[in-house]
């Protein structure tokens, strides 16, 4: 194989099953360099257990700060800014730090030169090793933003990994929604495994992610967790989806065996490896394998 | 007061709980209630609540667009543009704006000197207002697919919550920006978890962003009924008040599917929202 063949996992609505099922892959894949790219919340080390032997900052953004001193009130940087991250305190012009993007506008056009832009190195970015392989992993400081740089990042380091260890695969633990980190998890990958429920919301927003997707012609595949919760809306979802030419992958039933593997800190597939679910996820992975075959073929 | 329902993680309940703690306070209590769905990346509170549309109005931004004809190449604008979104090759006459890196902040067309930037109404998400009942509102933030200004759209979402309403925000999952949009406006933050190493974990990480922006809060557990210990332990160390317990049925997580209201027809949980209302009620300052 060329370069690494990388599959996102994610799902538009949350806790849908994402971190569970990645987890379950891993134990069945090899070669593989694992990312989570859920850096609000990066969950995949819970179950994974990486041991980290190298982390380094990361900067994102950057935030305006007025000098009180230099200001003379003019008014201007806030006339000028437009997402509203300046007023006026008892006459004393302030910034909202959380509403600040950091564009640098205030700054260039302050005539007293009073505005500086400070830098936020709050996010760090993880090298790990797990029984699987190898973990790259960030995690956003709090309040932080531009988490879609922190997650391009962080796929760029999994590549390079990918490549000093000869990896087939790279695969990725998303974030949910279809904003700015979801893009970016998206952007240049092979492959979408999209997790989803059978409920009104589930359904909801897996449209919106595949519409989301459609426009990176990234191929998507489904996988309808917890399924027999509600078998009606499952086959009403698995209709729809073939009648829009987009596969299954494999439907998983409710089984509250994911959460007491989860409490162990293992993988579905270690703490029941006789088990239906793990069968199930075998045939999955089977099944994505000649799935990638097919694709690179056509490559 | 206005009432933010967050969680670090995502599919704890969030949505559940903001709908059925609108419902309930519409029915049973005498405020006049607004609930904001600010989830604007995947918005589902319109799966539960059916109101009467009343107004839209678009989210936009402005993009510049660079007229080649009148840009001399002098790089000012790709050099303060702080999101890297704009690309500029002299050497073959090429300059352009990447639409979906450009955060509008307007800052290219301010040092522009040859009057190149010309800016345009970008269409990146819409807000929605429904009447509830005679005097409550439903109002729904959505962004546009494709966009990744999420964020900006929350922004504007919050802007039309009523200063005289008790406010609900739905929020988004996480602890990021989008998050702190919704939690930065709140009086008060309850904090939905469940009883499982992920939901703690996240509610860990929520907790320190709610604890740095200096909010009130409080936690519901959801799907309770697993006998996860570490999650209480942690509950009673911190001294956070644990407003609700939700518990795990699968009948519930069937009337969720089909978008039913879970307290309406339970009297169980009616009871559990009614006090998780209460107990807010009694937390705040006010």
């Amino acid at each position: 194989m060329g370069k690494p063949f990388e599959i996102v996992v994610l799902s538009g609505k949350g806790g849908t099953g994402k971190t569970s099922i990645t987890a379950a892959f891993a134990a069945l894949t090899e070669k593989t360099v694992f990312t989570d790219c859920d850096v609000d919340a990066a969950d995949l080390q819970l179950v994974l257990s990486p041991e980290v032997y190298k982390s380094e900052s990361f900067t994102s953004g950057a935030k305006a700060s007025i000098e009180r001193e230099k200001c003379t009130g003019c008014g201007l940087c806030m006339e000028l800014c437009r997402f509203d991250a300046i007023s006026v305190k008892k006459e004393e012009f302030i910034i909202d730090e959380y509403a600040c993007e950091g564009c640098g506008l205030c700054a260039e056009a302050c005539p007293e030169k009073a505005i500086g832009i400070e830098k936020f190195e709050n996010n760090r970015i993880f090298f790990a090793n797990c029984r699987f392989g190898p973990v790259i992993y960030g995690k956003l400081g709090i309040a932080e933003e531009n988490s879609g740089r922190l997650v391009s990042q962080i796929r760029q380091y999994a590549k390079e990994t990918a490549d000093t260890i000869n990896a087939e695969y790279i695969i990725t633990d998303g974030p949910p929604g279809i904003g700015c980190p979801a893009i970016s998890s998206v952007t240049g990958s092979d492959l979408v495994i999209a997790v989803t429920e059978p409920t009104l919301s589930g359904w909801h927003d897996l449209n919106r992610l595949i519409e989301m997707t459609g426009r990176f012609r990234t191929p998507v595949y489904v996988i309808i967790n917890k399924y027999d919760l509600n078998e009606d809306m499952s086959y009403t979802i698995e209709n729809r989806l073939k009648s829009e030419g987009i596969q299954i992958l494999g439907k998983i039933p409710y089984d509250e065996s994911m959460i007491y593997a989860l409490i162990e800190g293992k993988t579905i597939c270690e703490f029941m490896p006789d088990g239906l679910l793990t069968r199930e996820f075998e045939k999955m992975w089977n099944n994505l394998i000649s799935i990638v075959y097919e694709q690179e073929s056509i490559a | 007061m206005k009432i933010a329902i967050t969680s670090g993680k995502g599919g704890t309940g969030k949505t559940t709980l903001s709908t059925g703690l609108f419902h309930i306070l519409t029915k049973y209590f005498n405020y006049n209630v607004q609930l904001l769905d600010c989830d604007v990346e995947e918005p589902d509170c319109h799966i539960f609540i059916h109101g009467q549309k009343s107004a839209s109005y678009p989210v936009s931004i402005s993009i510049p667009r660079i007229n080649p004809e009148l840009c001399t190449y002098c790089g000012r604008c790709k050099d303060i543009c702080a999101f890297h979104a704009i690309v500029m090759l002299p050497a073959v006459g090429f300059i352009e704006v990447v639409e979906d890196m450009c955060h509008g902040c307007g800052a290219c067309s301010y040092v522009c000197r040859d009057q190149a930037v010309v800016e345009q109404n970008s269409m990146i998400g819409s807000i929605t207002h429904y009447d509830y009942y005679a005097k409550d509102e439903f109002i729904e933030g959505r962004m546009n697919v494709g966009v990744s200004l999420q964020t900006r759209v929350i922004r504007e979402t919050i802007d039309h919550a009523n200063q005289k309403s008790l406010v609900l925000y739905d929020s988004p999952p996480g602890t990021s920006c989008p998050v702190v949009a919704v939690v930065s406006k709140a009086d008060y933050v309850v904090m939905v978890t469940e009883p499982t190493p992920f939901g703690l974990y996240d509610l860990k990480l929520m907790t320190e962003t709610v604890k740095q922006l200096g909010k009130k809060c409080g936690i519901v557990v959801n799907k309770a009924g697993l006998e996860y210990e570490p999650l209480y332990d942690y509950i009673r160390d911190q001294e956070i008040t644990l407003l609700g317990e939700i518990p795990f049925k699968k009948e519930y997580a069937r009337a969720y599917s089909k978008g039913e209201i879970l307290p309406e027809k339970d009297d169980r949980l009616k009871k559990i929202y009614i006090n998780i209302i209460k107990s807010i009620m009694n937390g705040k300052a006010v």
